[in-house]
């Protein structure tokens, strides 16, 4: 620790720290445009100079160690001022140079009211501008659907630049010309190819780079924001929902250092319109063959009639991947009870299973702990699609340095550099017997082994699951194996043990023809269900399983109730309800309520409390909101039999994996976008 | 006056072989062996006996900057980077050296290496510099044919020399931009701390030297400091190269002992001013991006640093541009606000804005299209510039425009006058786009 003097207020701060994070420990305010915490330091807006006593001129605060500065003759700590003449003079000076060529269009820019240009312009800025010449033009560019450009108001302060090289890892923008000509692009006016790169329109301190999709629709100053949780993978980014009246306008990140930092996927940020479009906002039955629209009465009329004569051995309920836990509870209570053991919350088949205990199914290193992982191995699994924010991550360790990376399973751009092992089970089992890469993890103090559900959704899921866990090594003060989920329902769902009960049948089962009479799909939308049973679809999207259903219950989506996720850590979270869902759809655990009134089986709770009360009861880690319950391993087996073959990854359009997205018109444009670019690339 | 037996560059005109063995018959790689085998510590105590400052323009002591360098880590070697990257207007010594005298740098990097304990050494050429890079690879290759530098030299020191040819950009000078550019990168100075000799090129000890300071030092060594320090006034000891351009009767190179009064080295060396001594008007002392200096006051000047510092000017390169009383000097200083406009590498905000700002106003005011209280407001800008930049570039740009309101305020005032008298339309011609 060093002492340092801030406007006559000593104190003590780490040796490593920045002038600027001196100042703010001081309790100092300093402007800054470039920089940012978790980027590079660029020093390049001169707005941060404070005065260092001792120093010929005024110092950039972001760019300047405290180790940097001298003590005085005397032996004195070093000296900052922050309000002196000096210092005012200079951060008017360069207010007045950043606003001589910016545009005087905050009334039509979208940044205006969160615009940090504005902000710092009124509290540390002239009142007039003594500039006569004409002001700078710069061309519009084109970078990507996702972010639009308006390049006349770029202040350069290249936060966007660093991001998309240091945090997305993709480089895709950069700066031309020089001098006052300087432009910030795409090089080639190209869209940008990262899945975070709605990030840099948060980024950006002006309303240079602003998210296109939201464009002129709203001030945000009118928006109801609502802090909730993403459901668009596993990850569960902390998300804030902005919504003017019933309708959401867009999703922002939050920060929250344990598991996105501050950054969220474009699916999360993006798919806002799919919110809105196909939605089902009353409840339909198919009669004659085609869905016609019926009240509530008819619709549970039409479902008590068939599942009143039906045995519960041929009855059986399948939970998608956005269901809430609490919708999961409910219809579990439900089924059991009717009696029915056939559930499942594994549509895409994976074999992870509550009974091998939570350390078999959780990503157990955590996403803040990929930061002291010394070696990383990742097993049919692409993360950059899986969860791009999680890639993130591990990219910020990767750029620290000495992290091995292997990858077994499809040959994928990561952003970063790995040794690529394998194709499939059969480089798993060398690992696993001792070779290769075996020996990097085998030096490692904390390594972690990801494993996807590509690898997992196979027959030998298993076999694979427990050669994960041994190439791993848990102990007790490092269990490195990371299981990476792509729903995000799916941690919940095992920790409820939606799973077959005693002689029930698997997701695949259920859906195979004759397997059933009744199925009461969740929003399971990823699965096929063949002909021949009556299937209730209770979801929000107009979506395969609505297509396939005989009765459709419209719910609640993931803004519009209040519920529990688990992300792909085991971290409980709450995503707050934002906005109502349409129409006449309900949220989900009412429906399910409601339902169970009329088909006989009548569930003991009236209300959302209720429910949860009845939840804690039987499960008390959900009610530990932000905690992770760390869990036992148990393989019922340490012999595994794996079957020869290559891994495939479980996401292979990152854009469109669920009904949401699938709905959204701006996840179809980038989906479309990055085919082509996959195209361009095997030309 | 320098008599000839004390001059470093005796090939400075080309008129000897430039090659190894006119070199050699110079002087140069006499006993380079017998220099380096006294030791680091001896070179860099003489080099600071001596006095020398950095040619380059800012005049830091080269001993002391050489002595910066930490003691050699096998894992983070050190290099020596040689500036030649001469791209100030007006200044063209290190051309010459270059072209005429090529050896006596690539000596000089050899002990330079060998003092701070680097075995590599790049020198950073200017792109426009393409006779050069000829002239001083070939130079390069004689000295490895001859076994002079390499792995396995005559001179007991295992080093290379790698000549890089720039692509000709002004901030490419400035060196930590210099780094940048050899690594490969977009030439955009960095920010200090941490100095190049903590972290310089690839992240190692670096020191970047001009080609003028590293030139000299192995003949101040073969002649020792004394002999160097003898020329001069206190603290500005030795000799050095005066480029010497506009209007005198016979611009010039020369070498000539610092402290030299102007007129000497202007009578001497240059014909005397074009129409005689009444007709000078200003001086531009050290390359364009110092302040003028008016001629009553630079007549009988030293040309040394102090000297020139306190006529609020500076030696810089010692490239001396006179300007006589033909010389439109609004529209003078205008030509060098646009380079430094054209030049700026808009990494930051001042130097990227501030100096199109100055540009386009001084534009105006050269044919009186303004406001004698821009003449303030332009000040000002040019001070918002200056020392609130990454690098020097700002002061660059700021110092001229400052020269020329301190001391030609009332020209600028005049033109502002007859120009309300007699307000036209014609478009004013912005200067600088004609050379583009």
């Amino acid at each position: 620790m060093t002492k340092i003097v801030v406007d006559g207020k000593e104190v003590d701060v780490p040796a490593e720290y920045t002038l600027l994070q001196a100042c703010e420990e001081a309790g100092a305010e300093i402007p800054r445009f470039c920089f940012h915490e978790r980027l590079s330091i660029a020093g390049n807006c001169r707005m941060c100079l404070v005065e260092l006593k001792g120093a010929p001129k005024p110092v950039a605060s972001c760019a300047w160690a405290v180790k940097d500065c001298r003590p005085g003759p005397n032996g004195e700590p070093p000296t900052v001022v922050t309000k002196s003449p000096l210092v005012k003079k200079a951060r008017n000076g360069v207010m007045e140079f950043l606003l001589i060529n910016h545009p005087l269009d905050c009334p039509i820019c979208d940044q205006g009211g969160e615009c940090d240009l504005q902000d710092q312009a009124m509290a540390f800025g002239v009142d007039s501008s003594r500039y006569a010449e004409n002001k700078r033009a710069v061309e519009d560019k084109y970078i990507g659907p996702l972010v639009r450009t308006s390049m006349n108001r770029c202040i350069h302060c290249t936060r966007c630049v660093r991001f998309t090289a240091e945090v997305a890892g993709t480089g895709d923008m950069g700066a031309i010309g020089r001098g006052e000509d300087m432009e910030i692009t795409t090089y080639l006016e190209t869209a940008m190819g990262s899945e975070l790169q709605g990030n840099v329109a948060d980024l950006c301190p002006v309303g240079a780079l602003l998210p296109k999709p939201c464009a002129f629709k709203a001030r945000p100053w009118e928006l109801g924001k609502t802090e909730s949780i993403d459901v668009m993978d596993a990850l569960g980014s902390a998300i804030r929902v902005d919504v003017r009246g019933r309708e959401v306008m867009r999703i922002l990140p939050r920060v929250n250092e344990a598991v996105n930092e501050e950054w969220i996927s474009d699916k999360t940020r993006q798919v806002v319109d799919g919110l809105k479009s196909q939605r089902l906002d009353r409840p339909y039955i198919r009669r004659d063959g085609r869905l016609t629209a019926a009240t509530w009465g008819e619709a549970f009329a039409a479902i008590a009639a068939k599942v009143k004569g039906t045995a519960p051995a041929r009855i059986g309920a399948i939970a998608g991947d956005l269901a809430s836990v609490e919708d999961m509870f409910a219809l579990k209570s439900l089924m059991t009870n009717l009696g029915v053991a056939n559930i499942d919350c594994r549509q895409d088949g994976t074999k992870l299973h509550p009974s091998m205990g939570r350390a078999s199914y959780i990503f157990n290193p955590t996403v803040a702990g990929i930061e002291q992982a010394d070696a990383i191995l990742i097993i049919g699994s692409n993360p950059r699609k899986e969860s791009p924010v999680l890639n993130a991550r591990i990219l910020k360790r990767w750029r620290m340095g000495n992290l091995p990376v292997g990858l077994i399973g499809e040959r994928v751009d990561l952003t970063y550099d790995y040794q690529y092992l394998g194709a499939g089970a059969e480089t798993l089992a060398e690992i696993a017997s001792g070779k290769g890469f075996a020996g990097v993890l085998a030096k490692a103090e904390r390594p972690i082994v990801i494993v996807g559900q590509g690898a997992l959704m196979r027959a030998d899921g298993l076999s694979i699951l427990a050669g994960a866990a041994k190439i791993a090594r848990p102990n007790e003060g490092w269990n490195g194996l990371a299981i990476l989920h792509t729903a995000a329902s799916r941690v919940g769902a095992l920790d409820l043990g939606f799973v077959p009960g005693q002689g029930g049948m698997d997701a695949w089962a259920m859906t195979r023809p004759g397997a059933l009479d009744v199925l009461f799909n969740l929003g399971a939308d990823e699965i096929d269900i063949a002909p021949g049973a009556f299937v209730i679809y209770q979801g929000t999207h107009g979506d395969r399983g609505a297509h396939r259903a005989d009765v459709i219950l419209p719910g609640a989506a993931y803004t519009e109730k209040s519920g529990i996720y688990v992300n792909t850590e085991g971290r409980v979270q709450f995503a707050e309800r934002a906005n109502f869902a349409p129409g006449e759809a309900r949220e989900d655990w009412a429906i399910l309520r409601a339902l169970s009134d009329v088909v006989g089986a009548k569930l003991a709770f009236d209300s959302l409390p209720a429910l949860r009360k009845a939840l804690y009861a039987a499960h008390p880690h959900f009610a530990r909101v932000d905690a992770i319950e760390r869990g036992a391993l148990t393989f019922a087996s340490q012999n595994f039999a794996l079957q020869p073959g290559a891994f495939t990854n479980a996401v292979q359009d990152f854009y469109l994996t669920n009904p949401i997205a699938r709905a959204s018109a701006v996840m179809a444009e980038c989906s479309a976008l990055a085919k082509g670019r996959l195209q361009q690339a095997a030309e | 006056m320098l008599d000839d037996k004390d001059r470093i560059f005796t090939n400075l005109y080309g008129y000897g072989d430039w090659g190894l063995k006119g070199a050699q018959a110079r002087g140069a790689w006499d006993n380079t062996k017998g220099l380096l085998e006294k030791g680091k510590d001896w070179i860099i105590e003489e080099m600071k006996a001596s006095g020398l400052r950095g040619r380059g323009g800012a005049g830091f002591p080269t001993g002391l900057k050489w002595s910066f360098m930490p003691k050699p880590d096998p894992a983070r070697p050190s290099y020596l980077v040689v500036n030649a990257d001469e791209s100030e207007p007006g200044t063209c010594k290190d051309r010459e050296i270059m072209r005429n005298d090529p050896h006596l740098l690539i000596e000089g990097c050899m002990i330079a290496s060998f003092a701070m304990g680097a075995h590599a050494c790049y020198i950073y050429l200017r792109g426009e510099y393409i006779l050069e890079r000829e002239r001083l690879q070939a130079a390069v290759d004689q000295a490895y044919a001859a076994n002079l530098v390499g792995k396995n030299n005559l001179n007991g020191w295992p080093f290379d020399v790698y000549v890089h040819h720039g692509a000709g950009a002004y901030i490419c000078g400035e060196e930590t931009a210099l780094l940048e550019s050899l690594e490969g990168k977009k030439g955009m100075p960095r920010l200090k701390p941490p100095f190049p000799a903590n972290m310089g090129l690839y992240g190692c000890p670096t020191t970047v030297n001009n080609v003028e300071s590293i030139a000299v030092a192995p003949t101040i060594l073969r002649r020792g400091a004394a002999w160097f320090s003898s020329f001069g006034a206190k603290n500005n000891a030795g000799t050095k190269l005066f480029c010497v351009s506009g209007h005198v009767n016979t611009p010039c190179n020369v070498e000539e002992a610092m402290s030299l009064p102007f007129r000497e080295l202007i009578d001497r060396h240059c014909g005397g001013i074009r129409g005689g001594w009444d007709n000078l008007l200003a001086v531009i002392p050290g390359g364009s991006s110092v302040p003028l200096v008016p001629a009553h006051e630079i007549a009988d000047a030293a040309m040394d640093f102090d000297t020139l510092r306190n006529l609020k000017s500076g030696l810089g390169t010692a490239a001396v541009i006179v300007l006589d009383k033909s010389t439109d000097i609004v529209r003078a200083i205008t030509r060098i606000s646009y380079f430094y406009k054209h030049e700026s590498c808009g990494q930051c905000t001042p130097c990227r804005e501030g100096t199109g700002w100055m540009w386009r106003v001084l534009t105006r005011m050269c044919e009186g299209r303004a406001q004698k209280r821009e003449i303030d407001m332009l000040l000002e800008v040019s001070t918002q510039i200056e020392g609130h930049t990454i690098c020097a570039l700002g002061d660059a740009a700021a110092w001229p425009v400052q020269g020329l309101i301190r001391h030609f305020r009332h020209e600028i005032e005049k033109r502002i006058d007859d120009y309300a008298a007699n307000p036209h339309t014609e478009t004013v011609l912005p200067l600088g786009m004609a050379a583009e």
